[in-house]
């Protein structure tokens, strides 16, 4: 370099650029091969999941080379599963529960969020404020209560009692990030709407719903991926085979089988795993917009 | 005035045609406020029915004794408090809460500084990727860990084998099973973190590092006197929140080791779970839970705090 200065007036600045875009290039490439030793780590389990869903029992029993790679790939497991009645009503226990789960959620959460950004009345600050509170109260505190709770209402081994329970995990939450989006809402948007004459339920509707639909999906996608990976309710109410869901099913009722069903088991989380990994492959921005508002919004 | 009923009335209509529009704007509010709590009112009876009073029965039941017939005070909570498998619970806890919270912030903190080196399209690809462990149910994920710690066709000890290390008995002793938990909340934890972090670190603006640059700072300088203080507010929300859910735990001991070797890895719900409804004992169940209680009140006083005081911040 002491050369290059040497010769011309312009090299040196060329050079010091030359230098600072290396040194740009090297932390670029730097941080692309660290980034690459974490991603190999987290993909680790998914990626062995996988593996395993395509050995035989056979396979995996004569436990021959590396159990990191499949010697002889096979849909055996899927099969089995796709045609298994059980695990089809595990599948099936699931779909529905989240499908009622998520309406219920967003609809308490649309209309109580509306409420309490924009109809102020006494008491909704506490309100509000609770309902931030209630989102920081984990299952893990209250399940035995809920366990006599439900018990009394006779919804023990109902997979019902889930339609029931996991609104109060998604609900807090949901509401809390609606009443975020909703306040950002210029006022003078459903000013506007009031003088030429809309009900509330009509600036709702027509208003708030359209201009807040981020928000909107990305509570959806929080309702939908606490009612699909639940574990703790589902497991401490339900404990027959039929109402089971797919979490509890696949920990309880596949493992008893002998030990080289763990292909089968893997397949099992990996198609029970699919719909939300393909909810969050489409809708990244909205799903990571949910997880950040939380905390950087209101 | 230009009808004859006002006229017949006389000067006092002035008044009252006022107060009679003042009490229909009242009603009108009135009203506003009803059609308001009616919007609320499911959020209210859900929260009230299924959150706030299973609290206060979770509290009268922890003071039942083991049938439920006599109340008993606080001797549920007396006789836990002796017992060393529940001291290993809250040693346990706090271990496990405290050290995976610290090392998800600590890896999120440094896979957010490496994201944000990358710009544009690339970064939602590695976003993408590292968001994976985040999106699958913890149970299943958990479940996938456990066959790789499988004693006898641990995936794992076969690649320590490979390169010429000893297996390692990941569930089968105290500490190894200790470490095992921790790991797997970190896996599954630290992307949201990374999350967080990126999110913070794209609103520092940019300009204060130019700035620092003129000035000569270096790389740590910067992080010291500029992004630190910055992302001070989601470091510590981030962690107070995460702190709340580790604490609270649950999948992931239930699965890998349902609180074994010998108790060694329970943690309070896991173990609330075990006494209460695997054995029945509903109250001493409860109790247990209970215990968490101080601690996750206390961080959830400081998360509201810091909330609270933002929106005013975002409000005025």
């Amino acid at each position: 370099m002491t050369t290059t200065m040497a010769t011309s007036e312009a090299t040196p600045r060329k050079a010091k650029v030359g230098s600072l875009e290396r040194q740009r290039r090297w932390a670029l490439g730097g941080s692309y091969a660290a980034l690459s030793v974490f991603v190999v780590i987290f993909l680790v389990p998914p990626f062995y999941m996988i593996m395993t869903s395509l050995k035989s029992s056979a396979e995996i029993s004569a436990q021959q080379g590396s159990p990191w790679v499949v010697q002889n790939p096979t849909l055996d497991n899927f099969i089995y599963l796709a045609t298994n009645a059980q695990f089809q009503r595990y599948f099936l226990n699931s779909v529905w529960v989240t499908g009622l789960v998520v309406i219920l959620s967003m609809t308490i959460a649309i209309l109580a969020a509306f409420s309490l950004s924009r109809m102020g009345f006494k008491g909704s600050q506490v309100i509000s404020t609770g309902v931030f509170l209630t989102y920081l109260v984990p299952p893990s505190l209250l399940f035995i209560p809920l366990f006599q709770i439900v018990g009394a209402l006779g919804l023990i081994n109902n997979t019902w009692v889930l339609v029931l329970l996991f609104p109060t995990l998604a609900v807090p939450f949901c509401t809390w990030l609606m009443i975020g989006y909703f306040s950002s809402i210029p006022k003078e948007l459903d000013e506007a709407a009031l003088i030429d004459g809309a009900n509330y339920l009509q600036i709702l509707l027509k208003v708030f719903i359209p201009v807040a639909m981020p928000g909107i999906i990305a509570a959806t996608i929080f309702a939908f991926t606490v009612g699909w990976g639940a574990f703790l309710y589902p497991l401490a109410y339900l404990y027959s085979a039929d109402q089971a869901v797919l979490t509890v099913g696949i920990v309880r009722e596949l493992i008893r089988g002998d030990v080289f069903a763990w292909g089968t088991i893997m397949a099992a989380c990996v198609m029970a795993a699919a719909p939300p990994i393909l909810i969050y492959t489409f809708l990244m921005d909205y799903y990571v917009a949910g997880l950040t508002a939380g905390a950087t919004k209101g | 005035m230009a009808n004859g009923r006002t006229i017949a009335i006389g000067i006092g209509t002035e008044a009252s045609a006022a107060s009679r529009r003042a009490g229909s704007l009242k009603k009108l509010a009135r009203r506003r406020s009803t059609t308001a709590l009616l919007l609320c009112a499911p959020l209210i009876v859900l929260i009230v029915g299924l959150k706030l009073y299973p609290t206060f029965y979770a509290i009268f039941l922890s003071m039942l004794d083991r049938k439920m017939e006599h109340f008993v005070g606080l001797d549920n909570f007396a006789f836990l408090l002796t017992r060393p498998s529940f001291q290993l619970v809250i040693f346990q806890s706090c271990l496990f809460a405290i050290t995976a919270v610290v090392m998800k912030a600590v890896i999120g903190f440094i896979v957010a500084h490496l994201m944000h080196n990358i710009r544009g399209r690339n970064q939602r690809i590695w976003r993408g990727l590292l968001l994976v462990p985040w999106v699958i149910p913890l149970a299943l994920s958990t479940l996938t860990w456990w066959w790789l710690f499988d004693p006898s066709y641990s995936a794992l000890n076969w690649t320590l084998n490979w390169l010429g290390f000893e297996s390692i008995p990941f569930l089968g002793t105290t500490w190894n099973a200790r470490i095992a938990v921790i790991a797997v909340n970190v896996w599954f934890g630290a992307p949201f973190f990374m999350i967080m972090y990126l999110a913070a670190l794209k609103s520092v603006p940019e300009q204060l590092y130019e700035a620092a640059a003129i000035d000569g700072a270096t790389a740590w300088q910067k992080l010291r006197f500029i992004t630190l203080p910055m992302m001070r507010n989601i470091i510590l929300i981030t962690m107070l929140y995460s702190l709340i859910v580790t604490f609270a735990d649950f999948d992931i001991v239930r699965i890998l080791t349902n609180g074994g070797p010998q108790d060694s890895t329970h943690l309070f719900a896991t173990y609330a779970f075990n006494v209460g409804i695997e054995s029945g004992n509903i109250p001493r169940g409860a109790s247990v839970s209970l215990f968490m209680f101080p601690v996750l009140a206390t961080l959830a006083f400081f998360v509201l705090r810091d909330v609270l005081k933002r929106s005013r911040e975002v409000s005025t």
